[in-house]
């Protein structure tokens, strides 16, 4: 069915599918470190090697009844329910940052427990709800 | 065999058709915007701002699914040599490449209110932005290489290299912390999405998979009719 040089190009385009899978493999898995924009309290309390003033981006979700407002300070404890750290930060944290809920935070570390955050996002899970659906469920719980 | 037959089916597909279904995407994306914007309710945690998803979702799928078809037909086009697959691609492009861009546009004005920043460079975002790039080099490539010959070889060659970035777009979130969260939607496991918010999600999608088939159709019968008057000459 296939003629002489169809089957010929097929075997050339699957070589490089190939090649080129376990290229981009490759690359992707040495680019890691890049890759990934939020390192875990866990991942930063296995790491051997910390730059204590590089920036990085730290993730988890803020532990229930940790966040102590003064003046124009917050403080709050970032959770991946294994590991902790503490975090400092000065300005507006966005609307949508509330306890329970998904954060990271942009800054240095001063060591593995306490970080001084200089921006923060709140992370979105991927649960959609109405109000009344969340109220239900949290009465249910 | 398909070589013969399907170019010449796609021209005779009269206008009534395209008429048929511009007339069914008002009506489906009437219902899918009155369900959207104004019948569904606001989100527990992101309120009104929830809306921007039903069009960003459809957009980001469209696309993703459009780069997948260009990559096969590219692959169809140089290998087995089917002619008629460069002017599906082609045609496809532009499509994908406006879905892409609205994905993207609609992705920031939700991540300003939600996120609160316009834009971060996270492992999805920026591959779709990647795919973006795809898009608009394989529309380019057709735009300055007059040569058609030329212009099929590295447009297909582009088709099939940005295939490998489909996997990594989709699974991008599964695969690395990112600021976007994973997806709500999956073949194995139960929607994370309220029913009442799903069901506007469905119906836009359909609604903009229709808006695609009818730009579709018309720009592959104005390729085709470029591509004969081209030969005449």
């Amino acid at each position: 069915m296939l003629g002489k040089k169809a089957k010929s190009r097929l075997a050339l385009l699957l070589v490089s599918l190939l090649s080129g899978v376990v290229i981009v493999f490759i690359v992707l898995k040495s680019l890691e470190e890049n890759l990934v924009y939020f390192f875990s309290p866990t991942e930063i309390f296995n790491k051997t090697n910390i730059a204590l003033n590089k920036k990085i981006r730290i993730g988890g979700l803020v532990k229930e009844g940790s966040t102590i407002k003064k003046e124009s300070t917050i403080n709050f404890i970032i959770t991946d329910l294994k590991n902790e750290i503490i975090v400092s930060y000065k300005g507006l944290v966005p609307n949508l940052f509330s306890e329970g809920k998904g954060v990271i935070a942009e800054g240095k570390l001063k060591d593995k427990k306490f970080f001084i955050a200089d921006k923060i996002l709140a992370k979105h899970d991927e649960n959609y709800m109405p109000p009344e659906v969340s109220e239900i469920l949290k009465k249910s719980n | 065999m398909l070589k013969n037959i399907f170019p010449n089916k796609i021209l005779s597909i009269s206008n009534k058709f395209i008429t048929f279904l511009i007339f069914l995407m008002i009506i489906v994306l009437t219902i899918g915007l009155a369900y959207a914007l104004f019948l569904s309710p606001p989100d527990y945690i992101q309120g009104e701002s929830v809306r921007i998803m039903y069009v960003h979702v459809p957009s980001s799928l469209i696309s993703l699914s459009i780069f997948a078809f260009i990559g096969l037909a590219s692959i169809l086009n140089i290998i087995f040599k089917i002619k008629f697959m460069s002017f599906v691609a082609k045609s496809l492009a532009p499509l994908g490449a406006i879905f892409a861009m609205v994905s993207i546009v609609t992705g920031s004005l939700w991540g300003k209110p939600t996120w609160g920043v316009w834009w971060v460079w996270d492992a999805r975002v920026t591959s779709m932005l990647v795919l973006f790039c795809f898009y608009i080099g394989y529309i380019l490539t057709w735009k300055l290489i007059n040569n058609f010959e030329k212009a099929n070889r590295i447009s297909s060659f582009i088709g099939i290299i940005g295939l490998f970035n489909l996997p990594i777009i989709k699974f991008s979130v599964d695969w690395w912390n990112t600021l976007h969260q994973p997806s709500s939607l999956s073949l194995t496991s139960a929607p994370t999405i309220h029913y009442t918010m799903l069901i506007p999600l469905i119906i836009m999608f359909v609604g903009m998979i229709i808006y695609s088939l009818i730009i579709f159709l018309m720009k592959y019968k104005t390729e085709l009719i470029k591509f004969k008057l081209s030969k005449k000459k």
